[in-house]
């Protein structure tokens, strides 16, 4: 009796150590599966991405145990200076080509990167849309407050561009630091209205409306996405970069309003 | 006549406590670390003048969004810590001073802001005066007045971050300065509020303009609060970290340019004010 518990208590210590290491190392018990990956993979990756690649991480987890995905969500412009500046990353997805320029220019990019989705503006009011916007001309208006991008970070870039193709010029109270920081002004109801993604209102169905306009493609953003020069782990990240390429994760990104590319 | 003289004289200062003792050598194992606690604080300082481009510096500093940020800076700064001075030497004085029920609660809520990021202190604020905020939706209603985005609102984000850091210096002079001046005065005959003003604020003078002092500069570099609260607009609510925040997303050079001036105006500013008001005694 007292050996059989013995025993059972060896196997379970094993066990548990050996599902403790399993991250770290090159486990052969956990590289069952097709993948030979395994270890940390870190992925910088622009604010507007943040719902859709976490659900792409969990899949790619998922479908590579002994793999973890770490995320650093930021503004694109933000992760290019961190990367830039020697942050250990392994893929960089930027929201525009500028950004990703940025860190290929310094050499930091593995290859030259691949567009994996595209975005469009869309302008994002309260629930049930109270000030009746239609199009950006409705956001030229004094008692209307609009908050636009900084024009350092992409969305507002692309919200310049989009302004000027419609000859409206508007002035913000305030201009955000990144896309999110601009939705939820919208969502905190301080502002009536924002230029945003239109994956950004998908992800905050419940606050916000999404009024699509027609000067929005002129200001279509490219998504690009790299393995890193300097990547600490080179194959899992080639991996991660394929997945999304891969029809399951493009329809994960199309799910949350991405276009292809 | 005479005697009231002698009451109020100040302590003897004639011979103050050696305060450095020069007995023995200074062990190693408090001088290492302290050299090297020394080279960590100084060392990215000399970082970023080893990283300046000098050499448009000139042309940089004199581009119209540094000077306006500047400007922003110091005003919102100097409003915010004028704002402390009105609401918190007084808070301070009924700290010290007045034993009321729940002293100790009102202490410790008075210094939350120093240990909240002041990211949630930012958000806090939106909540209660932002337009739909508990008071900011009465204030936007029945007044017309909107505090976020406006420069008022850089105001109000610097002073709600700021103001426990001269509360805190406010009431550690009170408690260290001689009650018996004031109880003096209070036999004399003066009210309350008379032995505050002639006595009280003369005697802890100089702890409040440490306090203002430290106020001002954390006001000056405040940003989290700011750019959820007030947003970020050039000429209304960007302030000088704002700015270096935004330039480091395109552009470093001009980031660093940027901090250094926010440098260069705290030390200047810090290193007056402590020649003219602390140390002149």
């Amino acid at each position: 009796m007292t050996a059989r518990r013995l025993a059972l208590f060896t196997v379970i210590t094993v066990v548990a150590l050996v599902g403790c290491g399993s991250d770290q190392s090159t486990d052969p018990l956990s590289g069952s599966g097709a993948s030979t990956v395994t270890g940390d993979v870190t992925v910088f990756a622009a604010a507007s991405l943040t719902e859709s690649f976490t659900r792409i991480g969990a899949d790619f987890e998922a479908a590579n145990p002994g793999v973890r995905v770490v995320f650093s969500f930021a503004g694109s412009s933000a992760l290019a200076t961190q990367i830039n500046q020697g942050a250990p990353a392994d893929v960089f997805a930027s929201a525009s080509p500028a950004n990703m320029t940025t860190v290929t220019d310094a050499g930091n990019g593995d290859r030259s990167p691949t567009v994996f989705v595209r975005n469009q503006l869309v302008i994002a009011v309260p629930d049930g849309n109270p000030d009746e916007v239609t199009g950006l001309a409705d956001l030229n208006q004094p008692d209307v407050k609009v908050a636009l991008c900084a024009e350092q970070v992409p969305c507002g870039a692309a919200a310049g561009k989009a302004l000027a193709a419609a000859g409206v010029t508007l002035t913000p109270v305030t201009l955000e630091r990144d896309v999110r920081a601009a939705l939820s002004k919208v969502r905190l109801g301080e502002v009536d209205a924002a230029l945003v993604y239109r994956t950004d209102v998908r992800a905050a169905d419940d606050d916000v409306d999404g009024i699509e306009f027609p000067e929005s493609a002129e200001a279509i953003n490219d998504y690009p996405i790299v393995v890193l020069k300097h990547a600490p782990n080179r194959p899992a990240a080639q991996a991660f970069v394929d997945h999304v390429l891969s029809g399951p994760g493009q329809a994960v990104l199309t799910a949350a309003g991405f276009q292809a590319p | 006549m005479s005697r009231r003289d002698a009451v109020l004289a100040r302590p003897d200062r004639s011979t103050p406590p050696a305060r450095t003792r020069r007995t023995g050598r200074v062990p190693v194992a408090l001088l290492l670390p302290a050299a090297l606690g020394l080279l960590f604080l100084v060392l990215p300082l000399a970082g970023l003048l080893v990283r300046t481009p000098w050499s448009t510096l000139p042309q940089r500093l004199t581009e119209p969004g540094v000077l306006t940020a500047l400007r922003l800076s110091v005003q919102a700064a100097t409003l915010a810590t004028l704002l402390c001075l009105v609401l918190g030497v007084p808070l301070a004085w009924m700290l010290a001073r007045v034993d009321f029920p729940g002293r100790r609660v009102v202490r410790a809520l008075v210094t939350v802001p120093l240990v909240l990021p002041p990211v949630v202190g930012g958000v806090a604020l939106l909540l209660v005066f932002g337009r739909q905020g508990i008071l900011g939706g009465w204030l936007d209603s029945t007044l017309g007045v909107t505090l976020p985005f406006t420069t008022t609102g850089v105001v109000l984000a610097e002073a709600f971050v700021a103001m426990p850091f001269l509360v805190v210096a406010v009431e550690g002079a009170l408690r260290g300065a001689d009650v018996r001046y004031e109880e003096a005065a209070a036999t004399l005959g003066a009210g309350r509020w008379t032995t505050f003003t002639h006595i009280t604020l003369p005697l802890v003078a100089p702890g409040i303009a440490a306090g203002a002092v430290l106020c001002w500069a954390r006001a000056l570099g405040e940003f989290g609060a700011t750019i959820t609260f007030a947003g970020n607009f050039p000429g209304r609510t960007q302030t000088m970290p704002l700015a270096v925040y935004l330039a480091l997303e395109t552009d470093l050079e001009a980031a660093i340019v940027l901090s250094l001036v926010l440098l260069t105006v705290s030390v200047v500013i810090l290193a007056s004010l402590r020649d003219r008001w602390l140390s002149s005694r």
